[in-house]
């Protein structure tokens, strides 16, 4: 498993954002990709998550045998991608069944998940009725619920309180412990160990 | 997919969801029509499978806006769309436009009778006009999947997606209308026009599909 990025380049509304950037993600790696607004660190993200296709370059996740693969990427938007109008829990079942998962092994239950991000109290809430902090941490149970060895993370603790933020620090080290990849977009300190950086955005003018 | 139809299911139940606004619509249009048509009971059913059809046509107009766009605004879509293959795509957009379809449309279809009486029409008039509905109005909600697909980005594309595909669901309209007729009127014939209007639907079933999974794809 690895996420290989060569000779990205970006246009959006006809200036550049980037060009020529190269990634090279191995099992267990992480990635924070710092700069300031507009200098297109989600726009990269979404790019990594084939969302967007580079006006440059290709963005690939290789598997061990050398194919290219679906199903091993998470993506964690600015946006939580839950329904108001759902419980916590029937959102994050709907995702778990939607989502195929990369590996069978590796995946905990729906309730493990909300214990691991402190919110099994929660549960049987509309999730329209939680606070930010709590909606972004439903949104970081997801990555839990299925196996996915890469995590594509923007702003991942936007709106966590201290304490949620580090909570988060230690799921994603877990989770880079375990062989995952992470990239993580992010202006704030994450407090994770040993993550490499990406800085966009050097030498335009401020 | 089952889970996906059961995830519509549940958030139309629940409030806020502005599933039966359609209903409403479709209510409002035919109740007032006898008051504008004036008491002439023959002219009601005479023009009465139309005025359904034309009723259940532009209910199921509104609201397509929103198939896939309430799903973008919470990032919902982006995660449908990432990593999916075409395949899968596809299914996803087939789900979403046949649980939209059962939630909006399928309520109309069911009030058909009931409002077929408002317009003094025939017991057989009016089974046939719901049952042309039945299998006609699906092929409006493939369509529209294609516009609403196209208009995902746009804020307010409500409009727009009725004026997009409105030339596009005209067929529907003339066979819906036209297999009614045939039911009650003499000479005309009913099966034609009916099995065209079953091939209308299973065609746009798929090529509705095929085109708005694409079209999102193009436009993430």
């Amino acid at each position: 498993m690895r996420l290989v990025a060569e000779g990205l380049g970006m246009e959006r509304g006809g200036t550049e954002l980037f060009s020529g950037l190269s990634i090279a993600l191995e099992q267990g790696e992480g990635l924070a990709v710092t700069g300031s607004n507009g200098t297109g660190k989600s726009t990269l993200l979404r790019i990594l998550a084939q969302l967007l296709r580079p006006s440059a370059g290709s963005a690939r996740i290789i598997r061990g045998d050398g194919a290219d693969c679906h199903n091993a990427l998470h993506y964690l938007g600015p946006l939580n991608a839950m329904k108001d109008q759902l419980t916590a829990s029937e959102n994050l079942k709907f995702w778990s069944g939607h989502l195929a998962p990369y590996e069978r092994t590796g995946a905990i239950d729906l309730h493990e998940a909300l214990d691991a991000v402190q919110l099994a109290h929660v549960a049987e809430i509309p999730f329209g009725y939680l606070s930010t902090g709590q909606k972004r941490r439903i949104a970081i149970a997801r990555l839990l619920c299925v196996h996915r060895p890469v995590w594509l993370v923007d702003e991942p603790t936007s709106g966590l309180d201290a304490t949620s933020g580090r909570l988060f620090a230690t799921l994603a080290a877990s989770h880079l412990a375990s062989g995952g990849i992470l990239v993580a977009a992010t202006h704030l300190p994450l407090g994770i160990d040993g993550l490499k950086s990406l800085q966009l955005g050097q030498g335009a003018p401020a | 997919m089952k889970a996906l139809i059961a995830r519509e299911f549940k958030i139309a139940m629940r409030a806020g969801s502005g599933a039966l606004t359609g209903l409403l619509f479709f209510l409002a249009v035919i109740a007032v029509i006898p008051f504008g048509v004036g008491p002439d009971m023959k002219l009601l059913a005479r023009i009465g499978p139309a005025i359904l059809w034309i009723g259940a046509l532009l209910a199921s107009l509104l609201g397509l806006d929103r198939l896939f766009q309430i799903d973008r605004e919470d990032g919902s879509l982006d995660l449908m769309l990432s990593g999916q293959d075409d395949l899968s795509l596809s299914l996803i957009v087939f789900a979403k436009a046949l649980s939209h379809w059962l939630v909006t449309v399928l309520p109309l279809v069911v009030a058909a009778p009931v409002l077929g009486l408002i317009m003094n029409m025939e017991p057989l008039a009016i089974g046939a006009a719901t049952l042309t509905l039945l299998v006609g109005t699906p092929a409006i909600t493939f369509i529209g999947a294609v516009g609403a697909a196209v208009t995902v980005a746009l804020p307010r594309g409500g409009l727009l997606v009725s004026v997009l595909i409105l030339p596009l669901v005209i067929p529907v309209l003339i066979f819906g209308v036209s297999a009614t007729l045939g039911a009650i009127e003499d000479p005309a014939p009913f099966l034609a026009p009916f099995l065209i209007l079953c091939a209308l639907t299973l065609f746009f079933a798929v090529l509705g599909t095929l085109a708005a999974a694409f079209t999102l794809r193009e436009s993430a």
